[in-house]
């Protein structure tokens, strides 16, 4: 397979209300294979909103196939393929910021955030538990990797997707809108966009980010969910601040010809930091 | 650090944000309505603007309250705000309801009875908006909510504030930016509680030098002794940084004694738009 065509559901769930949420799911799934889209993205916690606070433990569910509300997400899915956000309560009631990906009435992967911003404005590692994986996995398109928002802050965390065989990253984000400039964007946007053009530039894969827009309590969510090409160039954009279902086709053929020119990913050297991460452990 | 420059919005991504929140964080109560007081001062001109553009002028009620001093220079520009944007208006004297309790005490200072009258407009307003069923929106800028320079339960009251994460120099950025007639964004601000009462007359410096200092401490966290040698006055920078430790108390809601396990306030914590 060498094209994939993906979707960015650019949405504004409803804060707690994970019924509501899923509804805003199933019409967009449906949107979005009338578009013909193979791999549809949802924001970092999609089904519940973000600045959940105490609701934490009354939007969590199981990330498993028997879980109502992914059964239905499982069973609405079958030909075209799912990654979306949730809290997830594991078995001993820990919980975690999760992103599920679903491909043809199976749980492919579960990404737990593992790195909860508390700091500022973000509250997260109040309420959270932190994942402790960072795991590519495959798909009928090829090895994907998945980042939640703060993961990608922290270099390491797409790093380590890379090495482990990710060739395109999915990264979702519920990102809230801050720092005022002349700009024609706010600051946190810009940040973010650097990011994954970076990403992309740096690791010559593809970069899907998904963000989502709307209000909770003040915060602002800015949208502008982008696609970079593995040579850094900006394939697709969402407005800033507007629901929309983004789509992009990419030629992952595109892959070969990169990497033939920068060939980055043949002459990285991950013995060499890793001997170096152990003598930084060890002094 | 050229602060003036950090200080420069983007107006059209800055109004796109202000009236997109007014519309969802008043939407999504299941209210399409709004009421707030207006002065005719810069805030109040500029909340009156952003709110009509997020709801249909029509949807806006502005309410002007002069107490028998109020200057009439302010009543003219409210009416003009009124009549640019279109939105439903009443005016409420409060002299009558404020004056029986001025009367009690012939020695009030100046600043009590600023509050009592900052007061009985929220008891208008409140009052107002639940006869035209829109949530009060609030006009409070950044600059007095951090140098505390409102009345608690007064003029701070609101549901919804469009304009408290903006300087007043930026306030008037944005006032230009949306058509604000000049007079309006020149003048000098005022509560207009007593006859030749001025911000910047009673709190002993401008907005100018005080929203670059303001920046300069809150937002980009530089020390009071980095502020000093970065040019800043001491004194001016020893009575900021008191006011912003005193009125502290002003940014807060009631602290609550706790001896439960769980109490509001401290570990009983949900998003105030739960649900919606």
């Amino acid at each position: 397979m060498t094209k994939l065509k993906v979707g960015l559901a650019q949405i504004a769930p409803k804060l707690g209300d994970v019924q509501s949420n899923l509804r805003l799911h199933l019409d967009t799934i449906q949107q979005a294979k009338q578009q013909g889209v193979q791999l549809l993205c949802f924001p970092e916690l999609s089904l519940t909103g973000y600045a959940l606070r105490d609701l934490v433990a009354d939007v969590a569910i199981s990330a498993g196939a028997d879980d109502p509300v992914l059964a239905q997400l499982l069973a609405a899915g079958q030909g075209m393929d799912l990654l979306l956000g949730f809290v997830e309560a594991d078995a001993r009631h820990r919980y975690y910021v999760a992103a599920a990906y679903l491909s043809e009435g199976c749980i492919v992967h579960v990404h737990r955030k593992a790195y909860l911003p508390t700091y500022g404005m973000f509250e997260e590692g109040r309420y959270l538990a932190r994942g402790e994986r960072m795991r590519a996995f495959d798909t009928a398109f090829g090895r994907v990797g998945v980042l939640i928002c703060e993961d990608f802050w922290h270099m390491s965390a797409g790093y380590a997707l890379w090495l482990d065989g990710a060739d395109i990253l999915l990264l979702t984000s519920a990102s809230p809108g801050r720092g005022l400039s002349p700009e024609a964007a706010l600051g946190s946007s810009q940040s973010v966009q650097l990011m994954n053009q970076a990403y992309a530039t740096f690791f010559t894969d593809f970069v899907v980010h998904c963000n989502r827009v709307g209000f909770e309590d003040g915060l602002n969510f800015w949208g502008g969910s982008t696609v970079f090409g593995p040579d850094g160039s900006l394939l697709a954009q969402a407005p800033q601040f507007e629901p929309a279902l983004l789509t992009a086709e990419l030629d992952l053929a595109a892959l070969r010809r990169v990497r033939l020119q920068l060939p980055l990913l043949r002459d990285e050297r991950p013995d060499l930091l890793l001997k170096e991460l152990k003598r930084l452990r060890d002094r | 650090m050229d602060i003036a420059a950090k200080l420069t919005l983007n107006c059209d991504v800055t109004r796109h944000v202000l009236v997109s929140f007014l519309k969802h964080e008043i939407q999504r109560f299941g209210f399409h309505k709004a009421v707030l007081g207006l002065s005719g001062g810069v805030d109040s001109s500029l909340s009156c603007f952003l709110a009509a553009e997020a709801l249909g002028p029509e949807n806006v009620l502005a309410v002007l309250m002069p107490y028998r001093t109020s200057s009439h220079e302010s009543t003219e520009h409210a009416l003009q705000v009124v009549n640019t944007t279109r939105v439903s208006h009443k005016r409420v004297d409060i002299t009558p309801m404020v004056e029986p309790y001025l009367e009690l005490d012939p020695h009030m200072s100046d600043v009590r009875r600023g509050n009592v009258m900052a007061r009985m407009r929220m008891i208008v307003l409140y009052d107002q908006s639940m006869l035209w069923e829109g949530l009060v929106v609030g006009t409070s800028n950044k600059t007095e909510l951090l140098l505390g320079y409102g009345t608690l339960f007064g003029d701070m009251a609101s549901a919804v504030n469009p304009l408290g994460d903006l300087y007043k120099t930026q306030v008037r950025q944005l006032a230009r930016a949306v058509g604000i007639p000049e007079s309006i964004v020149q003048k000098a601000p005022s509560a207009d509680l007593w006859a030749g009462q001025t911000d910047e007359g009673e709190l002993g410096f401008t907005y100018a030098d005080v929203d670059q200092l303001l920046y300069f401490l809150v937002d980009e966290r530089f020390t009071a002794a980095e502020a000093v040698a970065a040019g800043f006055d001491a004194k001016f920078v020893a009575t900021v940084a008191r006011r912003l430790r005193t009125f502290q108390f002003k940014r807060s809601l009631p602290i609550i004694a706790k001896v439960s396990r769980r109490d509001v306030g401290h570990d009983f914590l949900y998003p105030r738009d739960w649900g919606t």
